[in-house]
């Protein structure tokens, strides 16, 4: 009966849709919820976690010829960078630590915002589960298991959660004119750095919302019909790089090869589509429920939120912002292929999202030269970003697809080298120090305040 | 009623903003209101009463019913003053 007990504990803490769901469970209890609520809601997230698999299922069927179809095409390896791809993918592997990680790491998010001045409680539930998935993955290869490896993967995670919305708030209150609200999208990197190029480039420059734009455009804002139709673009094109021949004898099976890259384009979309209403399944019930205690535990700290809050303030930087980070790609696309490097492909969902984001960040500092440069600085950056991410990725890093967003790569790359320049004990150290580093300063501040009281 | 908060994908600004329209219910005491959200490729009519979205993407969204467009989504003073007005208007608030 013991054993028994033992195994049902272990099989709980190792299948990571039954962790997932007890997360929630747990979630719901400390919400003192409803009994239906709290069985709906469990219910939900447990679906939520096997439906990403399912995607993942759907979207690496996809992937698999459009990798066969580059590599004949241009002899180098081509990959689309899309999030919800790749962190499907890794799910399947290192899921059980995924959700150890953002569980734990959301906990240390509200200790790191009620113990340093980084007052933000990120509330971007899909890229926590991101980061702590990309956080998994790195550690795990580096040979981290078990205690050691949630602990450390979750301060990691907790301290992203808290620096990258410090470092967008500057231009946040630019943009929104007050302090309320923080920033929650980890592209932080190419948001400040669109910035700071608008503050240097566009003196003088007027804002993108003196320009008139033309109606009709509104159906970007789907993703899966962008995700479609540019997939469709991408998958033809190299379709026929790669010649009929080789595509209906290797991979359609006969289908006339236009068709079959067609079907593989929309299959795509629609494995995103899938992921997606995974993830929205998974975030329903854990998101309210870390909201509802950070509010409690940290009552001053700011909701850093999803990055389509700054669209309305600038809805022309928005699509300047998408359109010049997409040319942003095509060139750095190029640029690598030059280098004989592997291939990054302008991925439409990175290039909008944070694009859109670059240029509403450069036109708050830089009008117009300020969106058009500093997103196309974006473009360059979420290009040669996931070229020095991928190898510490293990076995992910040969995928087609990797993680999009420049945080995801700065962290990854970061801390994936820290593992190899340091070891295990050296990261340790690493963290250790920056965690006091970050938590000393609000000490002294409130000794001063101490000693002038008294 | 049913209340569906609307954006791009369905995960980040729609979910906020389904938690901020239940914050204020609550705070105004109001019940039997089901909130939710969806990425608008999801979206249909037959989802909800009242749709709530940005004015960035409300183009996207005319196929929609009665719809709320939001000049600013963080805003919870101009969301209470116009979730208020929907309330008041389907008989939830005197």
């Amino acid at each position: 009966m013991g054993e028994r007990f033992l195994k049902l504990m272990m099989d709980i803490l190792s299948q990571p849709a039954v962790l997932i769901a007890l997360i929630s469970f747990i979630g719901l209890v400390l919400q003192k919820k409803v009994w239906s609520d709290i069985i709906k809601g469990t219910t939900k997230s447990f679906l939520g976690f096997i439906v990403i698999a399912a995607g993942a299922g759907i979207l690496v069927g996809s992937l698999e010829p459009f990798g066969k179809m580059f590599e004949v095409a241009f002899n180098v390896s081509g990959v689309v960078p899309n999030n919800e791809a790749i962190v499907a993918m890794a799910l399947t592997k290192y899921g059980t630590a995924t959700a150890l990680i953002m569980f734990f790491g959301m906990f240390a998010n509200i200790v790191i915002a009620r113990l340093t001045r980084f007052k933000y409680i990120f509330l971007t539930g899909h890229h926590t589960l991101y980061m702590a998935c990309m956080i998994a993955v790195i550690l795990v290869v580096a040979g981290f298991s078990g205690v050691s490896l949630v602990i450390l993967g979750s301060i990691v995670l907790g301290f992203t959660m808290a620096i990258f919305p410090a470092m967008a708030q500057p231009f946040m209150r630019k943009i929104t004119g007050h302090d309320n609200v923080g920033f929650g999208h980890f592209s932080t990197i190419g948001y400040a750095l669109s910035g700071l190029v608008g503050k240097a480039v566009g003196k003088g420059s007027k804002s993108t919302e003196d320009i008139k734009f033309p109606k009709g455009l509104g159906f970007l804002r789907d993703s899966s019909v962008t995700i479609a139709l540019t997939m469709s673009i991408i998958y033809v094109i190299i379709a026929l790089f790669a010649g009929a021949d080789f595509v209906e004898a290797e991979l359609s099976g006969g289908t006339h090869f236009l068709v079959f890259a067609l079907l593989q384009a929309v299959t795509f979309a629609a494995g995103v589509f899938v992921i997606l209403a995974g993830v929205r399944l998974v975030l329903a019930e854990i998101v309210p429920a870390f909201k509802g205690i950070s509010n409690r535990l940290v009552p001053n700290s700011k909701p850093a939120l999803d990055c389509p809050i700054v669209f309305p303030y600038a809805p022309n930087a928005v699509l300047i912002g998408f359109f010049c980070s997409f040319l942003g790609g095509i060139v750095g696309m190029f640029i690598l292929g030059w280098a004989g490097a592997i291939i990054i492909l302008p991925g439409v969902v990175p290039h909008f999202f944070t694009g859109a984001t670059a240029g509403v960040f450069g036109n708050a500092t830089g009008g117009v030269r300020g969106a058009t440069i500093g997103s196309f600085v974006n473009g360059l950056l979420i290009t040669f970003i996931p070229v020095f991410l991928m190898p510490v990725l293990g076995d992910l890093g040969f995928a087609n697809t990797t993680f999009s967003d420049s945080d995801f790569g700065a962290t990854g790359i970061i801390l994936g080298n820290l593992v190899n320049w340091f070891g295990a004990t050296g990261v340790w150290i690493v963290v250790i120090v920056g965690t006091l580093l970050a938590i000393l300063p609000g000490f002294f501040k409130k000794d001063k305040k101490t000693g002038m009281s008294a | 009623m049913k209340i569906l908060a609307v954006c791009g994908s369905g995960l980040g600004s729609s979910f906020m903003l389904e938690m901020n329209i239940e914050d204020i219910l609550k705070e105004l005491g109001v019940t039997g209101v089901e909130v939710e959200h969806s990425d608008l490729g999801s979206a249909t009519p037959d989802m909800a009463d009242v749709f709530f979205t940005a004015k960035d993407i409300a183009e996207g969204a005319s196929h929609l019913g009665e719809m709320v467009v939001l000049e600013s989504i963080i805003d919870m003073d101009e969301l209470r003053e116009k979730l208020k007005a929907v309330l008041q208007e389907k008989g939830y608030l005197s």
